[in-house]
């Protein structure tokens, strides 16, 4: 943490996109799990997690971020599956 | 059927297309786990191609995006008090308006200000109200989550009849919370005569062609946009987009635009559900369904069908 005579005058914050410096990963208790067969790519896991923690490369899914997944969940409940049987399960973490 | 499913597939396309532009807002920000109004922030940038700059009403989303020298933010964005984040940005567009005269700015700059229901429809109506009036170039999105979320849970103009908040508590002197019913913002500034129209995060296509359309107005623009908080709704951390779909099934959100004075419902739900389904799953309305609050639910339900008809019977032919 710097201190206040090192900030910036007028609290200005020059870099963009600098939280991504700060990790919140360790705020998980559950941890969401891609089941790769089961996923068919819809993006909604991507379009509805709020912590920008789906990782997607050329227009795909490959899997979470989890130095920043919350574990909130959202994305295993919205997440369609293949025929019934969802791509996305939470687990406990730490087991 | 067959168009549903193209329509479905078209829209997936696109949404390919967007999972490989960078995003606006960055991960790292400090918003609870499952918080609806990243959400709902991320898919309005998402609709934007185009430089924005944006001001930002104090709130959850002003507090957890900017914590000292760490930003989520990857546009200009101004922090400003809960009164005057529309005051501030119609400086700034006035400011550019003048540079582009001068030659000294890009053409195709927009601006968004940002504020929750307790900054927008309680402490910053004035200055909003004044904004919109005054016809600047710029979209007001409120992210509704229907209380001060970030103080504690107290309640909002936007808080619904009937919810438990911690200043509207539900208890034996008063055993029905909330005994307002909220204020309908989406109207009051449609009656400004400018775009306004409800969103919600579920509805992602529907969202997102809405501040396209926006865009594409010159002049003020007001999106109101619902968006799930499980801290104050008291509710498990996985369902807010559940919810949001609820809130838009039950019509208790009913999604709308209004431009030129005509209203027209961009949703209408193939079936609509009985207002309960929104309601059990929140904490906040638990008290609704015990005995000494019978008929408290029924007298929501009723109203909420008053609007929605009323809706249906303005709303300009079929959506
Ligand atoms: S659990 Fe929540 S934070 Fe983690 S990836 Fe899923 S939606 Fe994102
Ligand atoms: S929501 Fe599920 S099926 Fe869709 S891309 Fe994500 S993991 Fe795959």
């Amino acid at each position: 943490m710097k201190k206040w005579t090192e900030l910036v005058p007028g609290a200005v914050v020059l870099e963009a996109g600098s939280s991504a410096k700060f990790k919140t990963g360790s705020w998980r208790t559950f941890r969401p799990e891609w089941l790769q067969e089961n996923c068919i790519q819809c993006l909604m896991c991507w379009l509805y997690c709020p912590d920008m923690a789906v990782k997607v490369a050329d227009g795909k899914m490959t899997g979470f971020d989890y130095d920043y997944c919350k574990g909130c969940g959202v994305c295993a409940k919205e997440c369609p599956g293949k025929q019934g049987k969802k791509a996305i399960i939470m687990k406990p973490e730490g087991k | 059927m067959e168009t549903r499913e193209l329509l479905k597939w078209s829209a997936q396309v696109k949404l390919r297309e967007k999972s490989k532009q960078e995003g606006r807002l960055e991960h790292g920000h400090r918003m609870c786990a499952g918080c609806g109004a990243p959400t709902v922030v991320k898919m309005v940038l998402m609709a934007t191609e185009y430089p924005v700059v944006l001001s930002n009403a104090t709130g959850c989303l002003e507090v957890s995006t900017c914590i000292q020298e760490f930003t989520a933010w990857k546009t200009p964005w101004i922090h400003t008090a809960f009164e005057n984040a529309a005051a501030t940005l119609a400086g700034v567009e006035t400011m550019y308006r003048a540079l582009l005269k001068k030659g000294k700015m890009p053409e195709n700059v927009k601006f968004i200000a940002f504020g929750g229901d307790g900054g927008t429809y309680d402490i910053g109506l004035q200055s909003l109200s004044g904004a919109m009036e005054r016809g600047h170039d710029m979209l007001y999105v409120c992210y509704d989550n229907g209380a001060y979320m970030n103080t504690g849970i107290q309640r909002s103009s936007a808080t619904p009849l009937g919810a438990d908040t911690t200043t509207s508590p539900a208890g034996s002197a008063n055993p029905a919370g909330k005994l307002q019913q909220r204020k309908d913002l989406t109207r009051i500034m449609a009656d400004h005569g400018i775009y306004a129209a409800q969103a919600s995060p579920s509805h992602w296509l529907d969202l997102m062609n809405k501040v396209k359309k926006a865009h594409s107005i010159k002049g003020a623009k007001f999106l109101n946009i619902i968006a799930p908080c499980n801290r104050g709704w008291r509710t498990a951390t996985d369902n807010s987009i559940e919810l949001s779909r609820l809130a838009v099934e039950t019509c208790y959100w009913p999604l709308y635009e209004i431009e030129d004075g005509k209203l027209k419902v961009t949703v209408t739900p193939e079936e609509k559900k009985p207002v309960d389904l929104f309601f059990k799953p929140q904490g906040r309305f638990k008290h609704l369904y015990s005995p000494e609050n019978e008929g408290v639910l029924e007298k929501i339900q009723a109203q909420i069908d008053k609007t929605w008809e009323r809706l249906l019977k303005e709303s300009e032919g079929p959506c």
